[in-house]
């Protein structure tokens, strides 16, 4: 362990060097998460006249500025790497090292981080003058938790992915199925629609489905629409949702390797 | 001409016989484009649970527009997407002297290089939409207007492949382009939806440098018969120059290409 630990921080030096030798290219995936700016601008649109629910337009603003953002910092694609790396082989080198494969992604993923906040705390600012002050929680305690459900969330999209990603030792068709995951991320998390404009039973539903800890929960506490009793209750849903999720990918690894044949190599 | 036809329907068979080689994709993509389609719908469904009409657009004339959505995304991932992705790979790994040393046009080869023939189901889906928004508005649409919709369509797809086009002849020089059609793709996206809800630099941007609006809403408009028959003209003619441009700007980039292999 204690050696594990000692590899972490090169780890993480070499996924900033990476993250910031291809940053045309990151660039290009972060302005592909432009969906929130496309579903402000719809509801905006539609709020023109009057509120929707309890969101009017600059709640609407406030929302979709703040989903960006939650977005932008807990994006992971490790999904893709194991896809790949599976398919090819190339899995067996990173096996040969005495650093557990899972964690290696996690500090690749994690080491893009300063250059994604790069581009997010822009867009945070500019949301707090366009919105005002008031649109941000009031009470310090739920102020100083952001960072807390923002690394929950980034662990949930991370390990979910992980354990999708670990099914491609058993099927090939891993990336369809997380296509699916996807399709159901996006209308149980409250990245298209705010969970609460919904009929009532999706927004139930939502409560007990790992989804909505990943962005909805993070961004409506810090726009101040939780109050705080609830924010800490499904603060403590979010990171058992992490704690069963870490069981799982590291089950669903184990079980994995065993089918594990490299070719080539 | 006819050598070209022929060609094309050579390519279209061998596309075909791949596609059925993986039969079982075809039941899980079909399957997803499926899942895809109603599921696209569902943001559509809670904006207008809560209006009736959105900047100027019912919800069945919103829905004419998610059906060319709809359609346009079979084209464009059916027919025009996997042949050009499959560009992009020839030109980093420099096999791109295979496809040139062919007694044929470069850019026809490479643009019908791959078929994606279970994209159909989105096509028809798109049509089943189409169905459902006349039927909920209880007329057919006219004949004028759906010749100038098939006119539209036929432009909407020209643009779309001379961007397409102009992307790949951004891979002659930066190598590195398949996350821009990720980029395309989230882009379009938008597409579903009415153009004159977007305002200000969103409005900009989906009218000049995307023209999403051609794709989807002058398309649906035509199709509801609010479309001005010169307009579609228009339309049509800024297609042709389009793809004009975007014949220039490959064969410049062509001239210019030199190997990666050798």
């Amino acid at each position: 362990m204690p050696r594990t630990l000692r590899a972490i921080p090169t780890l993480l030096k070499v996924g900033f060097a990476e993250a910031v030798a291809y940053r045309a290219e990151m660039v290009v995936w972060l302005l592909s998460t432009n969906m929130p700016l496309v579903m402000l601008a719809l509801w905006t649109a539609v709020a023109r006249d009057a509120p929707v629910g309890r969101f009017g337009q600059r709640d609407f603003v406030a929302y979709y500025l703040a989903t960006l953002v939650v977005r932008l910092l807990t994006g992971a694609w490790v999904i893709w790497e194991l896809n790949y790396e599976i398919r090819q082989g190339t899995l067996a080198f990173r096996l040969l090292r005495p650093v557990h494969p899972l964690l290696a992604y996690a500090a690749e993923n994690l080491s893009a981080l300063p250059v994604r906040m790069l581009v997010s705390l822009p867009i945070a600012l500019g949301a707090l003058l366009v919105v005002g002050r008031d649109r941000l929680t009031g009470d310090p305690l739920l102020l100083a938790l952001f960072p807390v459900t923002v690394l929950g969330a980034w662990l949930i999209t991370f390990l979910a992915m992980a354990i999708i990603g670990a099914l491609a030792f058993w099927i090939d068709q891993a990336g369809s199925l997380f296509e699916i995951w996807l399709g159901l991320f996006g209308v149980f998390s409250g990245y298209l629609v705010p969970l609460e404009l919904f009929p009532h039973w999706v927004a139930t539903a939502a409560r007990f489905l790992p989804f909505r800890y990943m962005l909805a929960f993070p961004v409506e506490m810090i726009i101040g629409m939780t109050p705080r009793p609830a924010a800490l209750a499904e603060l403590a849903i979010q990171w058992t949702f992490v704690a069963a999720l870490a069981l799982g990918a590291r089950g669903a690894w184990a079980l994995g390797l065993r089918r594990f044949a490299a070719f080539g190599g | 001409m006819g050598r070209y036809l022929r060609l094309l329907a050579v390519q279209f068979r061998a596309s075909a016989a791949v596609a059925m080689q993986y039969r079982v994709e075809f039941l899980v993509e079909g399957a997803l484009a499926l899942f895809w389609t109603g599921w696209s719908l569902v943001p559509l469904l809670v904006v207008y649970g809560s209006r009736e009409a959105v900047a100027g657009w019912s919800f069945d004339e919103a829905l004419v527009v998610m059906g060319w959505f709809t359609l346009m995304k079979g084209v464009l991932e059916g027919a025009v997407n996997p042949s050009l992705t499959t560009v992009v790979e020839h030109i980093r790994k420099g096999t791109l002297d295979f496809v040139l040393l062919k007694p044929a046009d470069a850019q026809f080869l490479v643009s019908t290089a791959k078929f994606e023939p279970w994209r159909i189901i989105d096509v028809l889906g798109g049509l089943v939409i189409f169905a459902v928004a006349f039927h909920r508005m209880g007329r057919l649409p006219e004949a004028g207007g759906i010749l100038a919709a098939c006119l539209l369509f036929a432009a909407a797809t020209v643009i779309l492949y001379s961007l397409w086009i102009i992307v790949v002849a951004a891979a002659f020089f930066v190598v590195k382009v398949d996350n821009l059609s990720f980029l395309f793709v989230s882009i379009y996206d938008a597409a579903r939806w009415p153009a004159s809800v977007f305002r200000g630099a969103l409005r900009v941007i989906f009218t000049f440098v995307v023209p999403l609006a051609v794709m989807t809403t002058f398309p649906a408009e035509a199709l509801l018969g609010r479309l001005a028959a010169p307009r579609a003209l228009v339309i049509a003619a800024g297609a042709v120059a389009f793809a004009g441009l975007a014949r220039a700007v490959w064969l410049r980039s062509i001239a210019r290409y030199t190997s990666a292999s050798s």
